[in-house]
């Protein structure tokens, strides 16, 4: 397959699943911010951790003086001037799919296509400021159904390898960041680890809930535990259960399988790499995390992720001429 | 002028023959369903993407440029035995504008037999002496042909009130539109099934593996088994939609010139598993700017050092290149004397009778009857460029005038036909507009080959004879009655 092409699936998958989680950040914060809090500014918190998590504090407050809840919704869901906002990455995917649209089923393609246009038309429609939380749920299923017209349709060829890549590998960034932001925002440092600052704090069931909820976490968390939410089990279910769809290693695990699929002549360091990531993963003790700090831990993974988008990239989807 | 032909209508309102079943159930639908078909088959075409870019234009919002092009429900219908006779028409023709495209890139025998002037040929713009001597798989330079056709009075004898095929125009080098075709059919079959149970309509789906089957036809001498792509400017070209259809109808892939790159003599693709060796390029960008080593070097559309590979014959390019040779406005006048002198027959379809302003007695002539005439610029396309002399103020005829004069060697005229007209949906219900035809024509050097009809395209401003999409035309299906 051309490696412009893989570039453009690659690409696709990566940016409506960016949508689909920003969707889900946002709507958590949304939703948080509807019950009562004991302190002024944990809205505010909320908010600004969520503009860090896509580090993006600096752009929004070039254009926003206050940090409220409208602004960032508005910089976060319509702003096509912000490359991540849930506009400019349903529009990407969209532009994405419509450069390759001869390598998609026709069902794929026109999904795409439609929900850009239906994008387009609920964002004029004032319904959306009074009931955001409407659109988040659309945003998801719209994702939900990206995904599974591509596993329901296409070949299982190159053309799915490179958009289930993109599809794991923008998940796993997402939802590190997310367990990053959420557990700093409650300790003003680091939660667990030789610095953490959590003597005193109080567990709060509605902060833990709410992560769980953002990557639809809270019934499987009951399911896998049978017991109240601790912090500690919070991270291991999104970091190191391979059953647990968003979780670290079931993205790392499906990403390793789609790269093998598709690995080339000069990509055995990039696919050695994740496998690496994987390994470390499934091998790890969760105890092992926290005592060196989770936030340590989540930058680190961060950056290996990072790296294997990279070689990913060079290995397939931009190669120089041989 | 006098009132056009009509293709459903005859004299006294009759019906005619292929049109009367359709005309009996249109009779009997609720106009309130056709209006509810006609914002389905729009609904449809935008989920599906079937746009087309408008240079320069702005959406509402200005943030894109995508159109829909109009799509009328009424069908064009052709009666089977008007289309027999087109469809040898168009083979003699094409066959005939390939033989004149090799010979000028050799022996040049018509030239030296002084059928067709040497230096309209020589010193043509479109003349691309890179091709000189160069031999092409099965000596087919335009392996896909548009040829466009109109119906008008018989201007042999006008009084008789029939109406007569013309060839208005050659397109030999890229000519596009035949996506519309297929996937007006495909509306159509979609929203009124019941009309092909009660039409032997000819199909026309298997467009595409005509086409790959032509393209593979002529991959380089000793390829058996050619990788075949579709080059494309890429996604904001005018016609994008078509060239990604084509591609993936074929089962090809679509390139950009960035994916291509030249080495050792042999065109590649930059694929995930490494380089891999393209043997038949469908090229849907122009000779100027295939390669930026030998023609524009401003242009990064195609691949430096193509042009080498394909004079070595390691690569086909279709259509070829130099093509416009061919069908430049100032080459078509000979295109009946092309066909006798080749193929040593008459020719078929007509030609419309041309006034080429290069000649002193026919700019004379041109500019005392601007005002009746429609004049063209020989390299013109797309409907720019042109003046209709009766829809023209005396201000527009008196500048074209000036404009003509300063360089007459770049212009034709010609009669302004008056285009046969066709029933189509308006805002006021349904009324007569103008229509042309664009069948596609393949040649492969073995055969050659057109799906039943082409593209129907009408003029959806009263009274106006310009069918272009990018100046306010649209689509209708064309079926070709099978009896």
């Amino acid at each position: 397959m051309l490696s412009r092409t893989a570039d453009h699936l690659f690409w696709m998958a990566r940016y409506m699943e960016r949508a689909e989680n920003t969707a889900r950040m946002l709507d958590v914060n949304y939703q948080t911010g509807l019950l009562p809090q004991h302190d002024d500014n944990a809205e505010e918190e909320g908010w600004r951790g969520l503009l860090s998590i896509s580090e993006l504090t600096e752009s929004f407050s070039k254009k926003y003086e206050q940090v409220t809840a409208r602004n960032v919704m508005e910089f976060m869901v319509r702003d096509e001037t912000n490359p991540s906002s849930i506009a400019s990455c349903v529009r990407a995917a969209r532009e994405n799919a419509r450069a390759v649209r001869g390598a998609l089923t026709t069902e794929v393609w026109e999904t795409q296509n439609q929900t850009w246009l239906e994008f387009m038309r609920v964002l004029k429609d004032p319904a959306f400021e009074r009931d955001p939380s409407s659109l988040f749920e659309w945003v998801k299923f719209r994702s939900h159904l990206s995904r599974g017209v591509t596993v329901g349709t296409m070949l299982q060829d190159e053309a799915l390898h490179f958009l289930r890549i993109g599809t794991f590998l923008e998940r796993a960034d997402n939802t590190a960041r997310l367990l990053d932001v959420k557990f700093q925002a409650l300790a003003g440092g680091d939660y667990f680890g030789p610095t953490a600052a959590k003597e005193g704090l109080e567990v709060d069931f509605y902060h833990w809930s709410a992560i769980l909820r953002s990557v639809s976490g809270f019934e499987i968390y009951r399911k896998v535990y049978r017991n109240v939410i601790h912090p500690e089990k919070v991270a291991e279910l999104l970091i190191l259960r391979p059953d647990m769809p968003r979780s670290l290693a079931a993205c790392l695990n499906d990403l390793v399988l789609n790269l093998e699929m598709v690995s080339n002549q000069q990509s055995s360091e990039t696919v050695r790499r994740a496998g690496r990531l994987r390994a470390d993963l499934k091998y790890v003790h969760i105890d092992e995390i926290l005592a060196t700090g989770l936030h340590a831990y989540l930058t680190q993974f961060l950056d290996r992720v990072n790296d294997i988008g990279v070689g990913i990239s060079r290995d397939f989807l931009v190669p120089m001429a041989a | 002028m006098m009132s056009a032909y009509d293709e459903m209508h005859g004299a006294d309102q009759q019906v005619r023959g292929q049109y009367q079943v359709y005309q009996r159930w249109l009779a009997q639908q609720p106009p309130e369903q056709m209006q509810a078909r006609r914002s389905e088959a729009e609904m449809i075409f935008r989920r599906v993407g079937i746009t087309f870019a408008v240079y320069g234009a702005k959406d509402e919002d200005g943030s894109g440029t995508e159109r829909l092009i109009p799509f009328d429900l009424i069908p064009r219908v052709i009666p089977s035995a008007e289309w027999t006779v087109m469809e040898a028409g168009l083979a003699q023709r094409v066959t005939a504008l390939n033989r004149f495209i090799h010979d000028v890139y050799h022996g040049q025998d018509i030239l030296k037999a002084g059928i067709v002037p040497s230096e309209q040929v020589l010193e043509n713009a479109q003349f691309r002496p890179e091709m000189m001597g160069v031999n092409v798989p099965g000596n087919v330079y335009s392996h896909i042909a548009g040829i466009d056709i109109v119906r008008a009075e018989n201007l042999e004898d006008a009084a008789d009130g029939s109406g007569k095929y013309y060839v208005l125009e050659d397109n030999l080098r890229v000519p596009s539109g035949v996506s519309y075709m297929l996937e007006n059919r495909k509306m159509m079959m979609r929203l009124f099934p019941e009309l092909f149970a009660m039409h032997r309509v000819a199909p026309v789906a298997h467009y595409p593996d005509l086409l790959l089957e032509t393209l593979r036809a002529v991959a380089p001498a000793g390829v058996n088994e050619p990788t075949v792509v579709v080059l494309t400017p890429g996604m904001y070209n005018s016609a994008y939609f078509e060239h990604t259809f084509l591609a993936q109808q074929m089962g090809v892939e679509l390139v950009e010139g960035q994916d291509l790159f030249v080495k050792d003599g042999f065109v590649y693709m930059r694929t995930t598993q490494g380089p891999r060796r393209v043997d038949v390029i469908y090229r849907r960008v122009d000779d100027d700017f295939l390669d930026p080593s030998v023609f524009r070097a401003d242009s990064t559309l195609g691949c430096a050092g193509l042009l080498d590979v394909y004079r070595a014959g390691n690569i086909t390019l279709s259509n070829a290149v130099g093509t416009g040779i061919a069908d430049d406005k100032s080459i078509y006048p000979y295109v009946p004397k092309m066909i006798e002198f080749y193929l040593g027959e008459k020719p078929i379809l007509s030609n419309v009778p041309t006034w080429q302003c290069r000649g002193k007695d026919d700019l004379a002539y041109v500019l005392a009857h601007m005002h009746e005439l429609v004049v063209k610029e020989v390299h013109g396309a797309g409907g720019y460029g042109m003046l209709v002399g009766p829809a023209a103020t005396k201000a527009e005829v008196q500048a074209f005038k000036a404009v003509v004069k300063a360089n007459p060697t770049n212009y034709i005229a010609q009669p302004t036909l008056s285009l046969s007209s066709c029933p189509t949906f308006v805002e006021s219900g349904i009324a007569p507009r103008h229509i042309d035809l664009r069948p596609y024509v393949l040649s492969s050097g073995k055969n050659v080959q057109t799906v039943p009809g082409g593209l129907t395209r009408v003029a959806l401003q009263e009274g106006s004879l310009v069918v272009n999409s990018s100046q306010g035309g649209g689509t209708k299906d064309t079926w070709v009655l099978e009896d």
